[in-house]
């Protein structure tokens, strides 16, 4: 943990994993600017707290925390928060409120009919369709998948574990789903929905709160395994 | 500054401080990351007889909306001391000297902060000082920078902050309470490490120009020093050895879309909701 973690001569080889902090410098030369960087006179520095990495001579940082900024595409969870005649407006878990049109609802609505399809409080899964240089963002649900999210349990944890909670290749929520034969939905914003059993929502909930608060540890796979294994034993789901 | 007189020996016959410091040398500090569950991110600083708390809020909607700017975030910070935070009770509640204060640090984080990514948001900073013995800014800001890269707001270094003085005639670092009151100046400094640029510098009381750079040079240095404190305490709350699983955060992030697909499969094992509302 005290190691030096500037890399000031030699750019760190691809594989090589540090936490770098604002202002550290990342690379210079043949590198190329990432997300969490910034260039200032022929050299790249981190902008975030955060690992860095480098990706087809592109140098990131990975944020370890931080707000969620909307992304075109991102399928998120969204809380309706308001009601107009022809839109609702949902809350994203980001600094921006995030409306939703009638158009982009796959019901069709009359103007000012907003309040049979959606109530405020009501939890949707929807997707980014549009942000803009100023980020006004607006949301969309007019995809097959996407839809209100009824009964369940909804719970947040920092967007930037969201990866891990989700694992290569979707390998750690796979598992909380197997062993807890649950329903998960994780949104890119750090909300996180749960349907199933009592017990077994119980469990996956700890099992993500457990990702959450190990989310920097090693072998989180294996001991999330076990954890699992030990809560659903004596449970039939 | 320089009209109170004392009988106190601020300096002794060995040129050692009342607290046996010698002129350069720094109060210890101590700086945690992190301390606050609520907030985005926070600190907290000990330095000598300062204890001073910060905490970051946001990104967040920017509340009243005609503060927003529709180009860039704005850096709003609150420092406020708490009335039992010196020996006479302070009465409570914004003040000159603490809207002054307020005025400055936000002033000196925007300038560090990268404000255009996050436009029409509000970053909000809460310095709180518990306890005070005199360089209560600089251990604020101090504190406020190490909680801004805490809460992961993207920023072009961390602000590094300390105060010389001229006391006795002698030019020292980093005054204490009984130092700033009798001394005849004070020189509050925040660089910005990496580059070396000035974004806060005050005088309180007259120099010369060749004292006001022997100060300067003298908290130039000691701001590189406490720089080293700060990243070190972001360190430690993020211990992450290089052989980390935190790698895969990267690779998994990779593997978003796949997620999605996840979520697909996920909707079609779902009786689909019929819409509720009627067609």
């Amino acid at each position: 943990m005290t190691e030096n973690i500037e890399s000031k001569d030699a750019p760190a080889s691809e594989g090589e994993r540090e936490l770098v902090l604002p202002g550290d410098v990342l690379a210079e030369g043949k590198f190329k600017a990432g997300s969490g960087t910034y260039f200032e006179n022929g050299k790249i520095y981190a902008a975030q707290l955060g690992i860095k990495s480098v990706r087809a001579n592109f140098i990131n940082v990975v944020p370890l925390a931080g707000q969620y900024i909307p992304k075109v595409g991102d399928q998120v969870i969204a809380i309706i928060i308001d009601m107009g005649p022809s839109n609702w407006l949902t809350e994203i878990n980001s600094p921006y409120p995030a409306p939703l049109h009638i158009t982009e609802v796959p019901w069709r609505v009359d103007f000012g009919d907003t309040a049979r399809y959606l109530k405020v409080g009501d939890v949707i899964l929807a997707r980014i369709l549009m942000v803009d240089e100023v980020k006004h963002v607006q949301v969309s649900m007019k995809d097959r998948s996407l839809r209100k999210l009824q009964g369940g349990l909804l719970m947040e944890i920092p967007h930037s574990k969201v990866p891990r909670v989700i694992g290569r290749n979707g390998s750690m929520i796979q598992m909380i789903k197997e062993f807890t034969g649950c329903r998960i939905i994780v949104g890119q914003n750090g909300r996180i929905w749960i349907d199933g059993t009592t017990d077994s929502v119980t469990v996956a909930v700890r099992a993500i709160k457990k990702i959450d608060e190990e989310a920097q540890c090693l072998g989180l796979t294996e001991r999330l395994k076990e954890f699992l294994e030990t809560e659903m034993k004596d449970k039939k789901v | 500054m320089g009209g109170i007189t004392t009988d106190i020996k601020l300096i002794d016959e060995k040129g050692l401080r009342l607290d046996g410091r010698r002129p350069d040398e720094l109060r210890p500090l101590k700086i945690e990351a992190g301390v606050l569950r609520r907030a985005d991110g926070s600190a907290y600083v000990e330095w000598g007889e300062n204890k001073v708390l910060a905490a970051v809020y946001g990104p967040r909607e920017c509340h009243p909306r005609h503060r927003q700017n529709p180009a860039r975030a704005i850096v709003q910070c609150n420092y406020n001391m708490a009335s039992f935070s010196v020996s006479d009770r302070k009465r409570p509640g914004p003040d000159r000297r603490s809207q002054e204060i307020s005025k400055i640090i936000s002033e000196a984080l925007e300038h560090v902060v990268f404000t255009h990514l996050f436009p029409r948001t509000s970053i909000d900073v809460y310095i709180e000082v518990l306890q005070a013995n005199a360089g209560t800014r600089c251990a604020g800001l101090t504190a406020a920078s190490v909680a801004l890269a805490d809460a992961g707001v993207p920023m072009k270094d961390l602000i590094a902050s300390c105060a010389a003085g001229k006391v006795a005639d002698t030019i020292i670092l980093d005054l204490r309470k009984e130092e700033d009151n009798f001394g005849q100046a004070d020189v509050p400094l925040g660089i910005v490490p990496r580059t070396g640029e000035i974004v806060l510098l005050q005088m309180d009381g007259d120099l010369t120009v060749e004292e006001f750079n022997t100060a300067l040079t003298m908290a130039t240095d000691a701001c590189y020093r406490i720089y080293e404190t700060q990243k070190d305490a972001l360190r430690q709350k993020y211990c992450v050895s290089k052989d980390d699983i935190a790698g895969d955060i990267e690779e998994a992030a990779e593997n978003i879309e796949e997620s999605k697909k996840e979520n697909e499969l996920e909707q079609q094992d779902d009786v689909p909701d019929d819409q509720e509302g009627g067609q």
